[in-house]
């Protein structure tokens, strides 16, 4: 609590106990008045002078001037304890709302603790330096300990030592980083110490960016925000000629037909309105929702660029993925040996030495799979043959390596695969040697991404490559998903976005998953662009609406629970705080429901609102 | 040109209604107060000097919500 709300509660305890006092005295007449003044007074004499400062700068529905009305007309009807009774609880409301707020909006903070408060540069005399992150230049060495923070972008100079992204990614695995690994700011260093020359600007790294994106994702209102500006501005100014004519209508009536007017009865119906006349609870407690699903999102590893996007995710019933980068994992790897003369690594080693020279991602696979560097000495007389494949003397030996274009020109038949993927077949010395499987290999958890789409209510899960139709269609038979458009060039992704967007039902969205690099037309097409494993990569950042830290794509799935639980969330506080409202309007038109029920309504309805919209932080279990 | 400035408000509503005083304030083009991060961003008219136009912004919001802050 701060030094204002610690006042505060003072005043609260103050008067409250003074009104305790009051009721148990028997004193009547202008002593009980007097009397009573003096709780009012310490609880209230700000909101009066407030009131009054309203008047004179023409601002009629300010809530303290209405409160001020309600309050004050209650003691001149002699009603002195629902007077200082609703001034109490204004405040006691008032203070809630600031303590809560604050206490959320500092836990959420905590949440995205990963600002560093300094780095330590290392400077030409060989000595650290404490210095604000700020004053580092780019190209300079600084050093982190175990269990610090790297404070700002760069590559490692010196040092081995594992890193801890789980704030960054919400990936609890730590990564391995040596010299010459890049490094991103907002992790942290676990087991050794470690020297970085920074690539980057404080302003700059990636810790900055993350967290202006998170702040400033709430300035992006939502719909239901912009319903919620719209309504309270029009809600007080309505309650408030609603009590007039609450105050006015009856008895004028009443005096018509030659009744008694009861005009104090009207009164303090009409006062009770005022009383909760403010939309206090329904305008603290959407954003307030939408602030803390965001908050707890970003924890997991997924970015929300704005309220506005939260709600559209909510809405997705259509998931368009890319393929690679997104469902596999984009590299190449050797999957199998099959019909081999030879064993299985000795085929790969001679395949490996005929593709050294090589710099095709296919030949590069082939010497990842052999899993040492091609002994250059070994290799002789590399003919490259156009579109087919390189022969080479390896070891003396001949060995051809290519399609089976190839291995028809050496005069040898080559075995068909029956799996899908690259196939690259061998001969040795002129006779057929076995092929060798290479794949695009699936994520780890691509499988599951997909069922747990369609558990989250996702209608249709569609996959766009620029792959050949075969391998297209057998990673989405394994992986479950409905429509595959395989052969696509990158403008044609967007053309296809667009088809799938004419077929969509009304309310329901549309997603696009890529990993940013090569998509951004596509992601600003989409209703709603996710990139991928963006750590790191600005473009993506910059060009997706939702960003996921990592490149895990169950994480699709998690964010659009996510952004399923803190709308309903919102919802619930829509309809409960405009709903106990109303209630309570109608029964204190009809005197069913007095002042100390309006103002229990007022402050209780924003309580539990509140309570309730500090639920969409908890999302780590959903 | 946009402008981003730290602002100290209590409640969500006052917040609401700075927003509105800081729109209709000569010189700005739009505003946008952010509650969570206590925040304000302005986007200024062509040629409207900064510095005068948020110390209208100030006095403005002061009108609507007595002990608002914006540091500028």
């Amino acid at each position: 609590m701060n030094k204002k709300q610690k006042k505060m509660l003072l005043r609260i305890l103050l008067s409250a106990a003074l009104m305790g006092i009051l009721l148990l005295l028997p004193v009547e007449g202008w002593l009980r008045f007097a009397l009573f003044m003096i709780p009012y007074l310490i609880i209230g004499y700000d909101i009066l002078i407030d009131a009054g400062k309203g008047i004179m700068n023409a601002q009629p529905f300010d809530e303290n001037f209405l409160m001020a009305v309600a309050t004050v007309g209650a003691i001149a009807l002699g009603e002195y304890t629902e007077g200082v009774a609703v001034m109490l609880f204004y405040q006691i409301g008032e203070l809630f709302q600031s303590y809560a707020v604050g206490k959320s909006r500092r836990s959420i903070g905590a949440l995205m603790d990963i600002r560093p408060d300094s780095a330590n540069l290392l400077g030409e005399d060989g000595e650290l330096h404490e210095v604000d992150p700020d004053e580092v230049e780019v190209g300079s060495v600084i050093v982190v300990r175990p269990g610090e923070k790297v404070p700002i972008d760069g590559v490692i100079v010196k040092g081995v030592s594992s890193l801890d992204t789980a704030a960054l990614t919400g990936e609890s695995i730590p990564r391995e980083a040596k010299e010459g690994s890049e490094v991103i700011s907002g992790c942290i260093n676990l087991t050794g110490l470690i020297e970085i020359r920074t690539t980057k600007a404080f302003g700059e790294s990636t810790v900055s960016k993350i967290l202006d994106l998170v702040e400033n994702a709430t300035s992006r209102k939502s719909k239901s925000e912009n319903f919620i500006s719209k309504f309270a501005r029009i809600y007080t100014p309505a309650v408030c000629f609603g009590a007039l004519a609450l105050f006015l209508l009856p008895p004028l009536v009443n005096l018509l037909f030659g009744r008694e007017a009861l005009f104090s009865v009207w009164l303090y119906r009409a006062l009770t309105f005022l009383v909760i006349s403010c939309p206090c609870a329904l305008v603290i407690s959407i954003p307030l929702s939408f602030f803390a699903g965001i908050g707890g999102a970003s924890a997991q590893g997924v970015l929300i660029k704005g309220s506005n996007y939260m709600e559209t995710l909510s809405q997705v019933r259509t998931v368009v993925m890319d393929k690679t980068g997104t469902l596999t994992q984009g590299n190449f790897e050797v999957s199998g040996v099959h019909h081999s003369a030879l064993e299985d690594d000795k085929l790969i080693e001679y395949a490996a030495h005929a593709e050294a020279y090589s710099s095709h991602p296919i030949s590069r696979s082939l010497i990842r799979a052999y899993g040492r560097e091609p002994d250059i000495s070994r290799v002789c007389d590399v003919r490259e043959e156009s579109g087919r494949g390189v022969i080479a003397k390896v070891d003396g030996r001949e060995v051809a390596v290519g399609n089976a274009k190839l291995m028809r020109s050496l005069g040898c038949e080559p075995i068909d695969c029956s799996h899908v993927g690259t196939i690259v077949h061998m001969a040795i010395d002129g006779a057929y040697a076995g092929h060798i499987l290479i794949e695009d290999l699936v994520k780890d958890g691509a499988r599951e991404a997909v069922e747990e789409l369609r558990r989250a209510g996702v209608r249709k899960i569609v996959m766009l490559t620029g792959d050949v139709r075969t391998v297209a269609e057998d990673v989405a038979e394994r992986l479950g998903i409905d429509e595959v458009k395989s052969e696509l060039l990158p403008a044609d992704k967007v053309g296809a976005v667009e088809t799938l967007l004419e077929q969509e039902r009304a309310g329901e969205k549309l997603a696009f998953v890529g990993d940013g690099i090569n998509d951004a037309p596509v992601l600003a097409r989409a209703d709603i662009g996710i990139a991928m494993g963006a750590l790191g990569s600005d473009a993506a950042i910059e060009a997706a609406d939702v960003v996921l830290m990592d490149d895990d794509p169950r994480k699709i799935a998690k964010s659009i629970r996510i952004s399923r639980k803190c709308l309903r969330i919102v919802k619930e506080n829509i309809w409960f705080a405009i709903g106990v409202k109303l209630l309570c309007l109608a029964l204190g038109a009809l005197g069913l429901a007095g002042m100390w029920t309006a103002i229990f309504a007022d402050v209780g309805v924003m309580v539990l609102a509140v309570l309730n919209a500090i639920r969409a932080l908890n999302v780590k279990r959903l | 040109m946009k402008k981003s400035y730290r602002i100290e408000v209590d409640c969500a509503n006052c917040a609401l209604k700075m927003e509105d005083a800081a729109k209709k304030t000569e010189g700005v083009k739009d505003a946008v107060v952010n509650f969570m991060a206590q925040k304000m961003n302005v986007e200024f008219e062509d040629g409207a000097d900064v510095r005068s136009t948020m110390e209208k912004v100030l006095k403005n919001c002061r009108k609507v919500e007595r002990d608002c802050e914006i540091e500028f």
